[in-house]
């Protein structure tokens, strides 16, 4: 039975199509859940807390039903002598601390067990045992550059895209706001920035192209496509087909080219679906009229989708993980901020609201 | 002994009885009272208490949140406590 996962800040609903789309269950009812995971290699799903009291936690369940929390990535004890890494803007020293699991995503096939985290405040995690026990990777948290890092609407960096490559496990991208694209060709040893061709407005001019000072809201990667990416900027939206060596910016894509959320169709890269907000500091629907685009031609133009959804005015904001697509390429999820959760079953042509008043949503998950 | 009492609200999520141990520090007390799976519901990843996580000794709130080396009396009440904060 098709299943949608919906975590909110006030807990995870499960949805499933019968008739219609409806809830099924719910679970950590009041409590902030950051990031659903579900791993089709095994048929767990995994749930992020992020408590504001105790902390960040990590929950299994096995049967979609009933949970029980697992390990949590912890950062290690921070060496005596290790000068701190000040985030630049706020020249705080960034913490070795688990602030918050933004993102939660399985390895190859190859790789059973394997799954990858990443966090605020910038640190990569991966684990081996099905997320029994977790490992910080050093030589991305090492990495000089970090020092370049800095947060977005959080106080730190954080890591909140991991594209595995389906041709080869060993490659792994990650998306971070505000530090670029990073891609390991050696199963996370050795990383290099790949945010080369992306542009931002918000540094001085000399800085626009530094791939360091990038802020990709979301990085996705084609499954049926590899090598096309693409990827919702702070400033606009931009497009790879060379497998992140060089990014092309989309330049037109009314009625706004800000946003947070992009997803791609699994087998044909040319179609991806967004939900334009207007820039940068407002976040509400342009114009008061909720819609979600479509490019068919990898972005030479957009259908701007509005059956279905409110053109009233409305204010829903959609965060950079509450966009999904199914395996099949025609089912879409979204989910807004003023906890409105719209379905389409026919690649955004129509939408249905499902529900109007869940709490906040901060990610939807197919399967 | 000095005595630890947990929040009733984190009796939701895990198991944590009124509990007594040795310890002339808090960090001694703690180390001695938390178990694994406690301790990161009070401590984050390097090991000083959460920023939303208020602790009373005899009555009055902890000083050293990162070194927890406040003294502890032997006859002493502990409470753990959540902030105002949240929601």
């Amino acid at each position: 039975m098709p299943r949608l996962w919906v975590a909110t800040r006030k807990g995870l609903f499960t949805f499933e199509r019968g008739k219609g789309w409806e809830v099924r269950r719910t679970a950590f009812l009041g409590d902030p859940a950051s990031i659903v995971t579900p791993d089709a290699r095994t048929g767990r799903v995994y749930a992020a807390l992020k408590h504001e009291q105790f902390g960040t936690k990590l929950h299994v369940s096995e049967d979609g039903e009933t949970w029980s929390e697992t390990g949590t990535p912890t950062y290690p004890e921070k060496p005596d002598g290790v000068p701190d890494v000040f985030e630049p803007f706020r020249q705080k020293p960034t913490p070795w601390d688990l602030q918050m699991i933004w993102s939660l995503e399985p390895g190859g096939a190859d790789q059973p067990g394997r799954l990858w985290c990443g966090t605020i405040p910038g640190g990569l995690f991966l684990s081996d045992d099905h997320g029994q026990t977790w490992e910080l990777n050093r030589p991305l948290w090492d990495e000089p550059k970090r020092a370049k890092w800095f947060g977005g609407g959080y106080d730190f960096p954080g890591i909140h895209s991991i594209c595995v490559d389906p041709r080869d496990s060993g490659v792994v991208r990650v998306g971070i706001s505000c530090g670029g694209v990073w891609v390991t060709r050696d199963d996370g040893q050795t990383w290099a920035q790949c945010a080369h061709g992306m542009r931002n407005s918000y540094m001085p001019p000399d800085q626009a192209y530094d791939p360091d000072s990038q802020d990709p809201h979301r990085v996705v990667q084609c499954p049926g496509q590899p090598e096309v990416l693409w990827a919702q900027h702070h400033n606009g939206i931009f497009r790879s087909t060379d497998g992140s060596q060089k990014w092309d910016e989309i330049e037109e894509a009314w009625p706004s080219v800000f946003g947070f959320a992009v997803a791609v169709h699994p087998e044909d890269g040319d179609t991806a679906w967004f939900v334009p907000a207007t820039k940068d500091e407002m976040r509400i629907p342009v114009d008061g009229r909720f819609v979600v685009t479509r490019t068919r031609d990898g972005g030479k133009s957009f259908d701007v989708l509005t059956r279905g959804l409110p053109q009233s005015p409305s204010y829903d904001l959609v965060y950079r993980h509450a966009l999904d697509v199914d395996a099949t390429g025609d089912v879409l999820a979204v989910g807004s901020t003023t906890g409105s959760l719209w379905i389409s079953e026919d690649r955004g042509d129509t939408w249905g609201h499902i529900h109007g008043h869940l709490p906040p949503i901060h990610a939807v998950r197919f399967g | 002994m000095p005595r630890v009492v947990f929040t009733e609200n984190l009796r939701r999520h895990i198991a944590c009885p009124p509990a007594e141990a040795e310890g002339g520090t808090l960090r001694e007390l703690l180390d001695a009272v938390l178990s694994d799976k406690q301790r990161p519901y009070i401590l984050d990843d390097q090991q000083a208490m959460r920023k939303h996580i208020a602790i009373f000794i005899d009555g009055l709130p902890v000083r050293d949140r990162v070194g927890l080396t406040d003294s502890v009396e032997p006859d002493a009440e502990v409470y753990i406590m959540q902030a105002l904060s949240g929601g």
